[in-house]
């Protein structure tokens, strides 16, 4: 039967899985995406969930849904619209629908669309029942009706399950038809299924089951005429596996302390969307990595800064809410002057806000959200993968300068994967923690002695002694004989560091701290500037998760055949030491972001650059032929000509990441 | 699902501690730093005993580090020559749960008042008692605000007339070692500043119990709360006000019996279940209370702390209420890292060799 079918190739598609809360939409799509990984496609995927753990069944705060995007080229997006759409039930179609370009297939469910569950979503009349009518709402996409539940419960008969749980087991035969329709390999998830419901023999097989069901039926049915080939993607040599921001920035923080030789002590307290990165490091005890799961917000930092003045690498994992309950013991390490990472895994905000949904609202409250002049330094991760290496550099910036570092990530690049390039262990940074062994300084007694012959030799410490390089003040941990200090949240005295009130003093150490961080700028990179033509006069520049999107949405606008250019931030404090020279070579400056312009209030503060906002807080990414209009406008605006993105904005056809012109 | 932890034996609280090279002074363990207590302030006495009792510990001076948060007791940190950190109001006890985890060579000790403990941070206090973290947590009780010039605390009296209280407190005081009992702590003791052989012997106890080691210490505060102690102080008044807690003895009070060393005021089992105050002379003596502070169940205990006036002070028990053996949150902590790191290291190698399997793990494919 095969044989009848065509194959055709295409160079990238975006599925959407979508389904109630307990639909298991997350696993398939999962699922489907490391088949794809393993197939060798790029990808990034885009998980939708609500806030519920079990939110009521069949509405439309109930829908789950799995984004995945997987192409033969580079891809920096989920894709702003779905080729395809699985709907498993009415509320599903009903809230994922209006996110289809025209054309787009929907694979529908049939078996939930009941009278109950159309009124649950809304519809009062059965879309389905009016599919090839004049007024057919479904008109303009290729509809295929399927009543996958019916097919499983059959399919799975043998296993003598309860209806129920027979049901279930649907979201393997979707996965099984949607990996038959695309060539995706089985075998990754036949290895999972066996792993995950190894002592389950009935569970396992009814799964597997209606996996292979799935597949067979796209095989033999005439509802499907047509294969896809999606070949692999191009990507740099090396090792890849799929990844998501939460796993890559725990194994960073693994990594950190491997490479740094200290203990890792994560102390937090469980908030969506950052308690993955505890429940990760919960399993790597064997790398000496220590978790509390504290009482509060503030027990778990206040762990983290004792163990950080105990010689560990004190870390901190939490979303916006926990940053500001953080925010004095915060200052705390501020003055202590102690290494500390503060994770900050961002969420719609303010208050409790949108739990499970992205947004990069909170760079102001990293940046000023203490009492006090108390400068923090904050890196950003650009994409699941770069949690990583992001984590890494946040430890080297607090073990060598002595200080809190605040680390931004947000629920996408937390919950949302793509392929990785393992690194080399031996090619991380190596960060010496350079712990302080003998006295510092020569006390007035030491140095009358050395008139008399004496050896004039530091004989006391002084914490609060500094590096003259990175004005990093020298770790002395307990157990060290002879260093015995006292530090608090008292302004020290310069040097000394005993308790001072001295008003010189203390406008000295304020400067002092601040010209501290700022000097963490020496130690960075060049900042990298997209701009292959050389003739962009509009820069794009970004930070954290909107990478992916401003990278697409410019290769959109060059396609087109415009110059613009782009640049992301790792560093948001200090900034790179170049950004003020880069941004003055632009005529003007695109700064999107999902919050109302925080970063650039920050430019506009810093450089007196007349920062131009792109502001979408909608709790999801950037949309990239959107963000391609705003800039074409703006290159229009800067050269003076009339710019008109065609088919590489939003005119159809829909979505269109395709590779970067070379 | 529970796991068997596999408990580690129990052990002294400062067994894991270096132990100094030789014979150590009061003096070494003195900063150089001018004390700024008011004068007449029961910290110093508090300060004085400490300074002296370190010494005696045996412990490497480096080994040592003293936490405290923010209130005028929250200053002692910067007076003794050991590793110290004066932290933020209330958190002390968090900041000191990760130093002691961290670090199994350090004696940690906490120092708090009634503010600090009980107001802001009461959350991080309950929670280092029920986790049990080998630490000992002093809380200078003077029942008022003295940093911020003169506020009730949270173990003021009711009515009492304070500047944020013109018309007297509403608030009901918490006991301390009520709170403590109630959390769980396995080590819960009283003591006054001013007596010091009894504040010694307590701190000596407490430092050698292995867990939370809670010691409530009544301390006076001469400017915003005088004599809030003198009955328990005062000689006259003080034989009837204390009622001193001595394991495997008859708890009584008052006058003195010369023969029998007994007070003319007992303890003995109330008909409700609690415990409640009798005259000795009324009671067989085998029917008087015995304290017991290694009994398992805190009730007791419990009842005894109940004992202490919640208004003007003119009775309280002092000593040691319980001291029970549990296993700390530290040592199994450590020994769960340690268990994992050992086995690992000999089945798998080093850390690097594990990280890179670690990250090269699942599905991967590769390109080129």
């Amino acid at each position: 039967m095969s044989q009848t079918k065509q194959v055709k190739q295409l160079d990238r598609v975006i599925i959407r899985f979508a389904g109630d809360s307990g639909d298991g939409m997350q696993l398939t799509g999962d699922r489907f995406t490391q088949e794809s990984a393993v197939f060798g496609n790029d990808l990034v995927t885009l998980p939708n969930f609500p806030a519920e753990i079990r939110a009521p069944q069949g509405t439309l705060p109930g829908v789950s849904s799995f984004q995945v995007h997987f192409a033969d080229h580079d891809i920096l997006t989920a894709g702003d619209r779905p080729d395809v759409l699985v709907a498993m039930n009415p509320a599903a179609l009903k809230a994922n629908v209006g996110d289809l370009p025209k054309g787009a297939a929907i694979i529908v469910d049939t078996h939930d669309f009941t009278k109950r569950n159309l009124d649950k979503a809304g519809y009062a009349v059965n879309p389905l029942d009016l599919l090839g009518d004049a007024n057919d709402p479904l008109g303009d996409f290729q509809v295929h009706t399927v009543d996958l539940t019916g097919m499983t419960v059959e399919a799975v008969k043998e296993y003598g399950l309860s209806r129920k749980d027979a049901a279930r087991a649907k979201n393997m035969f979707a996965l099984g038809l949607l990996s038959w329709m695309y060539g995706r390999p089985t075998e990754p998830t036949t290895t999972f299924l066996e792993n995950k419901f190894k002592k389950s023999p009935d569970i396992l097989g009814a799964n597997l089951t209606a996996f292979k069901a799935g597949w067979n039926f796209g095989e033999t049915t005439e509802t499907f005429v047509v294969r896809y080939e999606i070949k692999p993607a191009k990507l740099p040599e090396g090792t890849y596996r799929n990844i998501t921001g939460n796993l890559a920035l725990s194994y960073g923080l693994i990594a950190a302390g491997v490479r740094s030789g200290l203990p890792v002590f994560l102390g937090s307290y469980p908030i969506t969307p950052a308690s993955d990165i505890l429940h990760e490091l919960s399993k790597h005890k064997s790398f000496g990595v220590t978790t509390l799961q504290a009482e509060d917000e503030i027990a778990g930092i206040g762990a983290a800064i004792g163990a950080s003045f105990a010689g560990s690498l004190g870390v901190t994992t939490t979303s916006g809410p926990g940053v500001a309950l953080k925010s004095e013991a915060v200052g705390l390490a501020v003055m202590t002057e102690l290494p500390l990472l503060v994770i900050d895994v961002q969420r719609g905000g303010p208050s409790t806000g949108l739990p499970t949904k992205t947004e990069q609202a909170d760079l102001l409250q990293a940046m000023y959200g203490r009492n006090g002049e108390a400068p923090v330094p904050i890196v950003a991760p650009q994409s699941p993968g770069d949690c990583f290496s992001a984590a890494v550099e946040a430890a080297r910036i607090a073990i060598t300068y002595r200080t809190p570092v605040m680390l931004l990530s947000d629920g996408y690049l937390a919950n949302g994967s793509e392929p990785w390039l393992i690194p080399s262990v031996d090619d991380l940074p190596e960060i010496d923690p350079a712990f302080a062994t003998a006295p510092n300084h020569a006390s007035a007694k030491a140095l009358a002695a050395a008139e008399n012959g004496g050896d004039g030799e530091p004989d006391e410490f002084w914490p609060y002694l500094r590096d003259p390089e990175t004005l990093a003040r020298p770790w002395a941990i307990p157990g060290t004989a002879g260093l015995e200090h006292r530090i608090g949240g008292l302004e020290k005295g310069e040097g000394h560091g005993n308790i001072s009130y001295d008003p010189a003093n203390h406008d000295l150490m304020v400067r002092t701290r601040q010209a501290k961080i700022e000097a963490i700028a020496k130690s960075l990179p060049p900042l990298e500037v997209d701009d292959a033509s050389g003739q962009a006069k509009v820069l794009v520049i970004g930070w954290g998760s909107t990478y992916g999107p401003i990278g697409a949405a410019c290769r959109r606008v060059r396609r087109a055949g415009y110059h613009v250019a782009q640049t992301h931030l790792r560093h948001l404090n200090p900034f790179p030491a170049d950004l003020g020279e880069i941004l003055k070579r632009y005529d003007k400056v695109l700064v999107p972001e999902m919050n109302l312009g925080q970063l650039s209030k920050m430019l506009r503060a810093e450089y007196l650059v007349d920062a131009i906002g792109y502001n979408h807080v909608r709790g999801l990414p950037l949309k990239a032929a959107e963000l391609a209009e705003a800039i074409g406008q703006l290159v229009g605006e800067a050269e003076g000509i009339n710019v008109d993105l065609g088919e590489h904005g939003l005119n159809p056809p829909a979505d269109h990441e395709e590779a970067p012109l070379r | 699902m529970s796991i068997d932890l596999n408990t580690p034996s129990l052990r002294t609280g400062t067994e894991s501690v270096p132990a100094s090279d030789g014979p150590q002074t009061a003096k070494e363990f003195t900063s150089d730093q001018e004390v700024r207590w008011c004068p007449g302030c029961g910290d110093y006495a508090v300060l004085k005993a400490v300074q002296s009792f370190l010494p005696g510990l045996g412990l490497r001076r480096e080994n040592i580090v003293f936490v405290s948060g923010i209130g005028c007791s929250s200053r002692f940190p910067y007076y003794l020559d050991t590793y110290g950190m004066h932290s933020i109001h209330g958190r002390a006890p968090s900041i000191a749960t990760g130093i002691a985890t961290a670090r199994e060579d350090l004696s940690v000790w906490v120092v708090t008042g009634d503010g600090d403990a009980l107001s802001i941070g009461g959350n991080h206090l309950i929670h280092a008692l029920r986790r049990n973290v080998n630490m000992t947590i002093l809380l200078f009780n003077n029942r008022i605000y003295g940093l911020t010039k003169g506020q009730y605390s949270p173990t003021s009296e009711v009515g009492k007339v304070t500047k944020s209280t013109p018309m007297g407190s509403l608030d009901h005081p918490f006991n301390p070692v009520s709170l403590a009992l109630g959390a769980e702590g396995s080590f819960v003791a009283r003591t006054i500043d001013s007596d010091r052989k009894h504040l010694t012997a307590v701190l000596e106890a407490a430092a050698a119990h292995r867990g939370t080691s809670f010691v409530e210490i009544y301390q006076n505060c001469p400017i915003f709360n005088d004599n809030a102690f003198d009955a328990i102080k005062d000689s006259q008044t003080k034989e009837h006000a204390i009622i001193p807690l001595v394991h495997g003895e008859p708890i009584t009070f008052g006058t003195r019996d010369e023969t029998t060393g007994l007070g003319d005021k007992a303890l003995a089992r109330s008909a409700g279940g609690g415990v409640e105050v009798v005259e000795t002379a009324a009671m067989p003596v085998e029917d008087l209370l015995v304290h017991d502070a290694h009994n398992e169940d805190p009730s007791t205990a419990f009842a005894i702390s109940r004992l202490t006036d919640s208004g003007y002070l003119n009775r309280s028990p002092i000593g040691i209420f319980r001291q029970v053996q549990r296993p700390t949150y530290d040592d199994l902590a450590r020994a769960q890292v340690n268990d994992a790191k050992t086995k690992a290291t000999q089945a798998e190698g080093n850390d690097t060799d594990r990280l890179t399997k670690l990250l090269n793990a699942g599905d991967t494919w590769n390109v080129g």
